[in-house]
């Protein structure tokens, strides 16, 4: 019996001993890493291990069951894959955050307890942070900050309400939650905004096309796929997921189809993807949540390779834009391959890895009579062949020619491509190695049935033959360079009227009382000190100098002479004998 | 056969390609249609029953999205390049 450790020690402690290794030995050691944390998984007995008993709370960090150990496996795949993508990249903050950004999700999956949940859920927003900041653009730095402020406020709402939770229940076990109450709600909340949901999405496509080329490829995987494995574990069944994940499925289309920059355009339709599981966890029967946690397997391939796709090309010619880039698989022939097959899976073509898993979510809709449902999931399947399935390789490597020549992709990511597009075409012709795996026996499902094939392949190129028509007539919205505003409005522009209100409100409040206490009051008391000696005898002087028949114009001369006896200090003598009398006189009739 | 240096090197700059290619496309489209009359259907919804439902609600919808995207969404949330800057 081999010792095993908990899965996602092998990766942090991996990730930290990184900088430690020179050369070449960095590069085996970074491919060994997810064979080693593969090799530790399958070893780990299922039910929980690794329990630590502490401050009278018992944490598990090694919960295996056939829904974790699932994540476990695609995790490591992806790891794998991504690490090969990434090789070349000389920077060691990278492997280090990617590393143990790939271990927090695993921490997260196998976790059996939601106070370590947390714990790893919050390194996951970190670690992804730095990926972003990787990339070292002011763009990337500013969206990253943004991506920090929205996860702290989702960890913020799922602290909450684990807090309230372990007062509710007085324990700490994550497993089913049900939606009852607002510590469940809270928790929901905290995982529905690292699923992205309508609205709570933004920081999605905001965050992920501005990191690098390969940190990319892990983003794409961990954050999302962690909280569909998170709400499959807590909410299944929970009725208002359906909703939720059948409206992610279809809003981000039409932005997809108007985008310019061809990783948001991937960005919005990782929503999409991820929309399918949510909505499948929502249903909640044993077929769904076989639909949702398949797709999570396919989908972290096929989505990695677009990602990957597009990564390389902009690692190639420093461009991602649909306006800037075109024409490429004339000099990027396997990057344009693989791209295709990925595009092909996603859009879920038969004999290909998603339409294996996708149609299993579908049917369980029409099984549990959800017409409503049965039909935007159609219509978000179109709109997955529109922009993932055609416009991303249609933009990118076909299209208009930029004239740009450029060279392949570098070695280690044409290979990290070709075995994702491999696993594509696999698991779409070798269905039933994947459904072996799944979380509850496959029974009565049959993605090869003659109808079903010819349907699906119908409805999609029926679909592409619209897109060539409305290319040849024009009438597909042309490339275009641009932005689209999305809800992160509210909160990009929301937070410059913030700042314009405490400019105005605070400064403004300065302002007020520079004028009252600075050039007001104080010139009043400097004045008022300065002055009031001159005033005080000016107003006995008057009476008296009307008495002596003084005139208007030697009045006015007398007055200032006053006044500027007053202020320098200097009296005439008989100014001030006079006053010195009358002093006497009050002090007489006071007395 | 010999072509001019710089001049329809690659695949898809010959005419004559894009034309094989699309033919090929429409060869694919008319034996689905045709298939579709010699398969058992096993239909979930009564709708499916209909004869070429697939490719009319596919190329039906494909047109919407685009047309929705293009000249209801692109107005609303269309903005310049430095929008936010």
């Amino acid at each position: 019996m081999i010792d095993v450790v908990p899965p996602a020690l092998v990766f942090i402690v991996g990730g930290l001993v990184v900088p430690l290794i020179k050369g070449k030995w960095k590069s085996a050691f970074l491919l060994l890493l997810p064979v080693i944390g593969f090799i530790n998984l399958i070893n780990i007995p299922e039910g929980a291990n690794f329990v630590v008993s502490a401050f009278g709370l018992k944490f598990i960090f090694g919960r295996v069951d056939r829904l974790s150990l699932l994540f476990g496996y695609i995790y490591h795949i992806i790891a794998f894959v991504a690490l090969l993508y990434s090789l070349h990249v000389k920077d060691d903050l990278q492997h280090v955050a990617g590393l143990i950004y790939c271990g927090s999700a695993l921490g997260v999956v196998f976790a059996g307890d939601l106070l370590s949940l947390f714990v790893f859920w919050e390194m996951l927003s970190v670690c992804s942070a730095i990926l972003i900041w990787s990339r070292r653009t002011t763009a990337a730095t500013l969206a990253g900050y943004r991506y920090v402020l929205v996860h702290a406020v989702g960890g913020l709402c799922l602290l909450t309400g684990i807090v309230l939770y372990l007062k509710e229940t007085g324990s700490l076990e994550f497993g089913y939650i049900g939606l009852n109450g607002t510590a469940s709600l809270l928790i929901m909340l905290g995982f529905g905004i690292n699923a992205a949901w309508p609205v709570l999405h933004t920081w999605l496509p905001d965050a992920y096309p501005e990191s690098t080329p390969t940190g990319t490829v892990f983003l794409s995987v961990y954050t999302t796929k962690t909280a569909v494995y998170t709400l499959a574990r807590g909410f299944a069944g929970t009725e208002i997921l359906i909703w939720i994940g059948a409206i992610m499925t279809c809003f981000p289309v039409f932005f997809a189809v108007i985008e310019n920059n061809l990783r948001r355009v991937l960005s919005y339709s990782l929503i999409n993807q991820v929309g399918y599981m949510v909505c499948g966890v929502g249903i909640g029967t044993q077929l769904a949540i076989n639909g949702a946690v398949s797709h999570v397997f396919a989908h972290c391939i096929y989505k990695a390779l677009l990602f990957m796709s597009m990564g390389a090309v902009l690692h190639r010619t420093g461009k991602i834009n649909c306006t800037a880039v075109g024409g490429l698989y004339r000099t990027m022939p396997i990057t344009a391959i693989c791209c295709i097959i990925a595009a092909a899976s996603i859009s879920g073509f038969p004999f290909l890895s998603g339409f294996v898993t996708k149609s299993m979510t579908i049917q369980a809709a029409v099984e549990n009579h959800l017409v409503i449902i049965w039909f935007l999931l159609m219509v978000a399947s179109i709109g997955v062949l529109e922009h993932a399935g055609i416009k991303v390789p249609y933009f990118a490597f076909f299209g208009h020619d930029s004239g740009l020549r450029p060279k392949e992709a570098p070695l280690n990511m044409c290979v990290a491509m070709c075995i994702s597009a491999f696993l594509c075409i696999a698991i779409g012709l070798f269905p039933n190695v994947l459904y072996k795996f799944l979380p509850y026996p496959v029974v009565d499902f049959v993605p090869y049935s003659a109808f079903h094939v010819v349907g699906m392949a119908e409805l999609l190129l029926f679909s592409a033959l619209a897109f060539v028509l409305l290319l040849a007539a024009g009438v597909y919205p042309p490339e275009k360079r641009g932005i689209n505003v999305d809800a992160d409005w509210w909160y990009r522009k929301g937070g410059k009227l913030f700042y314009y209100i405490m400019d105005k409100a605070l400064n403004g409040i300065n302002r007020v009382s520079e004028r009252i206490f600075v050039g007001g009051l104080a010139g009043y008391l400097g004045r008022f000190s300065r002055n009031s000696p001159a005033r005080f005898q000016h107003s006995v002087m008057s009476p008296l100098w009307s008495v002596t028949g003084v005139n208007a114009a030697e009045r006015a001369v007398k007055k200032k002479a006053l006044y500027h006896a007053s202020r320098v200090g200097t009296f005439p003598i008989g100014l001030v004998g006079v006053v010195s009398v009358l002093f006497l006189a009050v002090l007489f009739f006071i007395s | 056969m010999k072509e001019k240096a710089g001049e329809e090197k690659y695949l898809f700059e010959k005419p004559r390609n894009v034309k094989i290619a699309f033919g090929y496309f429409l060869g694919v489209l008319a034996a689905l249609l045709i298939a579709e009359f010699f398969i058992h259907k096993h239909v979930h919804l009564p709708w499916e029953e209909w004869p070429v439902f697939y490719a009319v609600f596919g190329f039906v919808t494909f047109v919407l999205i685009v047309f929705a995207a293009k000249y209801i969404l692109r107005p609303i949330v269309g903005r310049r390049e430095d929008y936010y800057d």
